[in-house]
């Protein structure tokens, strides 16, 4: 067969039936309009610039600097935020804590949509006796309460891993538990997903196209079926940012978590519960950023949901 | 070349579905036979036709001769390679001569993937080219031949509308040079205006390459059409096959009459003349197919011995096949 | 004969993010008593718009009817209200769909919506309701009726369902039927079935039909006039026998000549139709199928022809006559 282009009935004028905007550029003009999720970004921003950003501000050492002397006083000019039940500055406590937090947050659910990722297409692309299999397996996560998991799996592992050097830092090797803890516990949603939607992906002609022309199943999976998953991958993965968070936050609360003096938003909670009346400002701060940080994933976890809707083609 | 030999060969080809109920302890409850013995060749360069009622198995059976669902038994080749049976390369290698296009235009292209990616698949697939940058000056060659514009290369399916979509779809069923395209109801989604167009560019691209086609439909007007020969099928068999004039003005097979005699013609006089045979019922469930002839229960001209008897596999007139016991030709 | 239905400039348009949809652009038409009056044309034709613009089941937002009478009876149904409107759909107009199971509520069995219909539109008693829920399953020829009125929508085939839809829209003797594409999804030998079916019970109950179709060869077995609709507009109009043997549209001959025929060799290749219908969202300037149009002449580009008269009881909206291809 030679290639060669014969002149046939050209289309007139070639006319296209949308606007050249590729499948992302129009999610995110649906996007743009949401406005909480928009709020949502910029209030995310704004928490990242100030965990991470707060560190050329005030240094770790700063941080973890205790005066007795200065127990438990209210915020004032000197201590914006006040200072803890052993004199530490509250305000650089939760920048500190707050990257930790974050981190925890963003790792863990990288673990779980690796996780959730895998589990789910292997499942829902074979489909059979794999399937049968991963899907009890992850039924039966499913079924034990997910904080009950957490706080054995927090017990077990605890103090079990030594402290952790990066970028001249020290970290609580109980950071890595609660990371591996978190990820391994909340990739059974995120797999569900990913295996519905296979099945359902698997069955459109244009992955019968590709078997028949031979293309593999490695390929299949990846660079055909995949892609085609983002939109509720990344719903449900930022939905799990948030999710994660709490996690860490319940733990750390029950004094199973990140241990001191590593600081985290969780465990600066749990630190406050003795003065919950006497110096609300302990709980009050990280208690706000919590809640402010789950909010706005939560409202961009939203506006993707939509924004991503495959069903909408509407700008 | 001998031309005597078809291209495509299939024998006694059989796509059986269990029906399974439960999820951990799967029982078998029943089986769908969808296809259940269907045997036809194809001659190099020929249009074969394949028609029936949603359920009778012409689609199962075009995707399963090709593979796409593992066969539960029978042969299959092309260009005298046996397709179902071959495994690694020798399977690539038989692929490259086969290709297929769909009937939704919606479903059949990725949409997270530009044109080129489409187009060029079957290419990177076969290792057909060196170089990326050539296997998409061969993209756009091929859009040109199917009557699209090159420039349109990088754009997304969701930008084309149902027909350049379509055509969308053969330029990538092109792409591997094949000698068969099983044509999966390539029309049934697209407007009046818009099928003309396709199936000019089907005859066009035949002409030009010395293409073969399945041709599987249930439009029968443009089964006739397009066919050089038309195989019918109820209930997973195939109980009709003739060279198009000779099944569409002498049909044996009473559900071939019945079929043929349900499409409307665009012409009224003719319509208000019409004596049409309007079968009664709907088509039986392939699980528990009728005994004997599939047909009897619906047939109008039935006797005792269709409910018994398998009618036999005979040819009624030279190339005129029918399994019938009343059809006599 | 007295026209049961008088539509006068109906022009409906939706509003979308991508900007205005000008789905029917000012069509007027009749319907007589008993008539069947065809609706042919391609997807996005407006033919299922108007027509729903018409029964007010057009979703308002986004959906807007910009002007235009409807007047049936002596009414004009834009003027009544939703409960008025929603009598007169029951009782006096029945609409059929594309696909049955959209109208048909699938937890209910079908003797309960047959029955609910007949017991607010006619008073009927739950006895009596139940009775003829049965006459009208038998009526519309569906075997073992007693029994199967207990049945849910999903346990029938598609053909029955759509019997059953017929049936239910049949309750109330309405005086015309709107039927939206009822045979697409079906295959022919159903197809015929339901066409057969449909003829019967007009030809008993003296009912008006619209048939909403793309099949130009049912079109031929069942109408008595035919309107053809491209863009949002009629684009020809004529008895059934003067549109197949005669047609004054360049539209309509080119749809005819794309189609095969079951009843004839193959002579030569199809006639195709180039190009893809217009984007509705740009109200067109000119003649919306000149593009397409083998015929097109200057004049076509600049304005848009309206509906003349081109034979008796045969209007085309077109400058061009397509047997000479000059101006007309």
């Amino acid at each position: 067969m030679t290639a060669q282009t014969t002149s046939i009935t050209q289309l007139s004028a070639d006319d296209l039936t949308a606007p050249p905007l590729s499948l992302w550029q129009l999610a995110w003009l649906r996007f743009r309009r949401h406005k909480l999720a928009v709020f949502g970004c910029v209030t995310l921003v704004l928490l990242l610039l100030y965990s991470f950003g707060g560190a050329f501000v005030r240094t770790e050492a700063y941080a973890n600097f205790n005066d007795t002397s200065r127990r438990l006083e209210p915020p004032s000019s000197e201590h914006l935020f006040g200072t803890d039940s052993i004199g530490r500055d509250i305000l650089a406590r939760t920048i500190y804590g707050g990257q930790i937090s974050l981190f925890i947050g963003f790792v863990a659910v990288f673990i779980e949509t690796i996780l959730g990722i895998l589990v789910g297409a292997l499942a829902g692309y074979y489909g059979g006796k794999l399937d049968a299999f991963l899907m009890r397996i992850a039924e039966a996560l499913l079924s034990i309460p997910t904080i009950l998991l957490l706080l054995v799996m927090a017990k077990f592992f605890g103090g079990k891993i030594p402290e952790i050097h990066i970028a001249g830092r020290t970290f609580s090797g109980s950071v890595i538990v609660i990371i591996a803890i978190i990820g391994a516990t909340s990739w059974m949603y995120l797999a569900r997903i990913v295996r519905a939607e296979f099945l359902s992906l698997k069955e459109n002609e244009f992955i019968l196209a590709a078997r028949a022309t031979g293309t593999s199943n490695f390929q299949i999976i990846f660079y055909h079926i995949l892609p085609n998953t983002f939109a509720p991958i990344i719903v449900s993965s930022t939905l799990s940012v948030a999710n994660a968070i709490l996690a860490e936050a319940y733990i750390s609360f029950l004094g199973l978590g990140v241990q001191p003096p590593t600081a985290t938003w969780g465990n600066m909670l749990e630190s406050s519960a003795k003065y919950l009346d006497s110096a609300p400002w302990l709980w009050f701060f990280p208690g706000m950023l919590i809640l402010l940080t789950v909010l706005s994933i939560n409202f961009i976890g939203d506006g993707m949901r939509d924004a991503l809707d495959p069903r909408s083609r509407a700008i | 070349m001998s031309d005597s030999t078809p291209l495509v060969e299939v024998k006694d080809l059989k796509k059986h579905f269990p029906v399974t109920r439960g999820i951990i302890l799967q029982r078998k409850v029943g089986i769908v036979r969808a296809v259940d013995g269907v045997s036809f060749s194809i001659q190099r360069g020929e249009t074969l036709g394949m028609v029936g009622e949603s359920g009778c198995g012409k689609t199962t059976a075009g995707r399963t001769m090709l593979g796409l669902y593992p066969a539960t038994s029978g042969s299959v080749t092309i260009d005298g390679e046996d397709i179902l049976h071959a495994r690694g390369k020798d399977q690539l290698a038989i692929r490259r001569k086969a290709q297929i296009i769909f009937q939704d235009p919606y479903a059949s292209l990725n949409p997270r993937w530009s044109v080129n990616s489409i187009v060029s698949e079957p290419m990177r697939v076969h290792g057909l080219f060196a170089s990326q940058k050539e296997r998409a000056e061969r993209a756009k060659d091929l859009l040109g031949l199917v009557g699209l514009s090159p420039h349109l290369l990088n754009r997304f399916p969701h930008e084309f509308s149902g027909g350049q979509r379509q055509r969308i779809g053969i330029a990538r069923a092109l792409a591997s040079d094949p000698l068969f395209i099983v044509c999966d109801e390539p029309i049934s989604a697209l407007d009046v205006s818009i099928q003309a167009q396709v199936v000019n560019l089907l005859e066009k691209l035949q002409d030009q390459f010395g293409l073969t086609y399945l041709f599987v439909a249930h439009d029968l007007s443009m089964v006739r059409h397009i066919c050089d020969r038309v195989a019918v099928m109820y209930l997973g068999i195939i109980v009709e096959v003739a060279d198009r004039n000779e099944l569409y003005e002498k049909p044996l097979h009473p559900y071939t009459q019945a079929l043929l005699s349900a499409v409307p013609v665009p012409d009224p006089r003719k319509e208000r003349e019409r004596k049409r045979t309007i079968l009664t019922g709907d088509v039986p469930s392939p699980i528990n197919p009728p005994s004997g002839c599939r047909f009897h229960p619906r047939c109008p001209i039935a006797v005792e011995r269709c409910k018994k008897e398998t009618p036999e596999w005979r040819e009624a007139a030279p190339g005129h096949w029918a399994a019938c016991h009343l059809a006599n030709g | 004969m007295t026209s049961l239905l008088q539509v006068s400039g109906l022009r409906t348009r939706f509003h979308t993010p991508e900007g205005i949809v000008h789905a029917v652009n000012g069509i007027s038409f009749h319907v007589n008593e008993g008539e069947t009056v065809a609706v042919v044309g391609e997807s996005g034709c407006g033919k299922s718009v108007s027509m729903m613009s018409l029964l007010g089941l057009i979703p308002t937002p986004p959906g807007e009817i910009v002007s235009g009478t409807a007047v049936f009876r002596g009414n004009d149904l834009f003027k009544k209200s939703e409960k008025e409107l929603e009598d007169t759909r029951g009782r006096e107009i029945a609409m059929i769909f594309q696909d049955p199971m959209t109208s048909l509520n699938p937890v209910l069995t079908v003797e309960r919506q047959l029955i609910e219909s007949l017991r607010v539109h006619l008073g009927f008693t739950k006895e009596q309701a139940q009775t003829r829920a049965v006459e009208l399953l038998e009526q519309v020829g569906i075997p073992d009726a007693k029994r199967r009125v207990k049945d849910y929508p999903h346990q029938f085939s598609g053909g029955m369902r759509q019997r059953v839809m017929i049936a239910m829209s049949l309750s109330c003797a309405p005086s015309l039927l709107i039927a939206d594409e009822p045979t697409t999804a079906l295959d022919v030998t159903i197809q015929a079935q339901i066409v057969e079916l449909v003829t019967r019970i007009r030809d008993s109950l003296h009912t008006a039909v619209i048939w909403i179709t793309h099949d130009l060869g049912v079109v031929a077995g069942i109408a008595d006039r035919v309107i053809v609709m491209y863009a949002g507009f009629i684009v020809e109009e004529a008895n059934v026998d003067d549109l197949y043997d005669s047609p004054g549209h360049p539209y309509t001959v080119s749809l005819l000549a794309a189609l095969p025929r079951v009843d004839r060799r193959r002579d030569q290749r199809l006639k195709s139709i180039p190009g893809a219908p217009p984007n509705m969202l740009i109200e067109p300037r000119g003649c919306p199928f000149a593009p397409r149009c083998e015929f097109a002449l200057e004049k076509c580009r600049q304005k848009n022809p309206l509906l003349t008269q081109v034979g008796p009881n045969h209007t085309a909206a077109c400058w061009v006559n397509p047997k000479t291809g000059a101006l007309r």
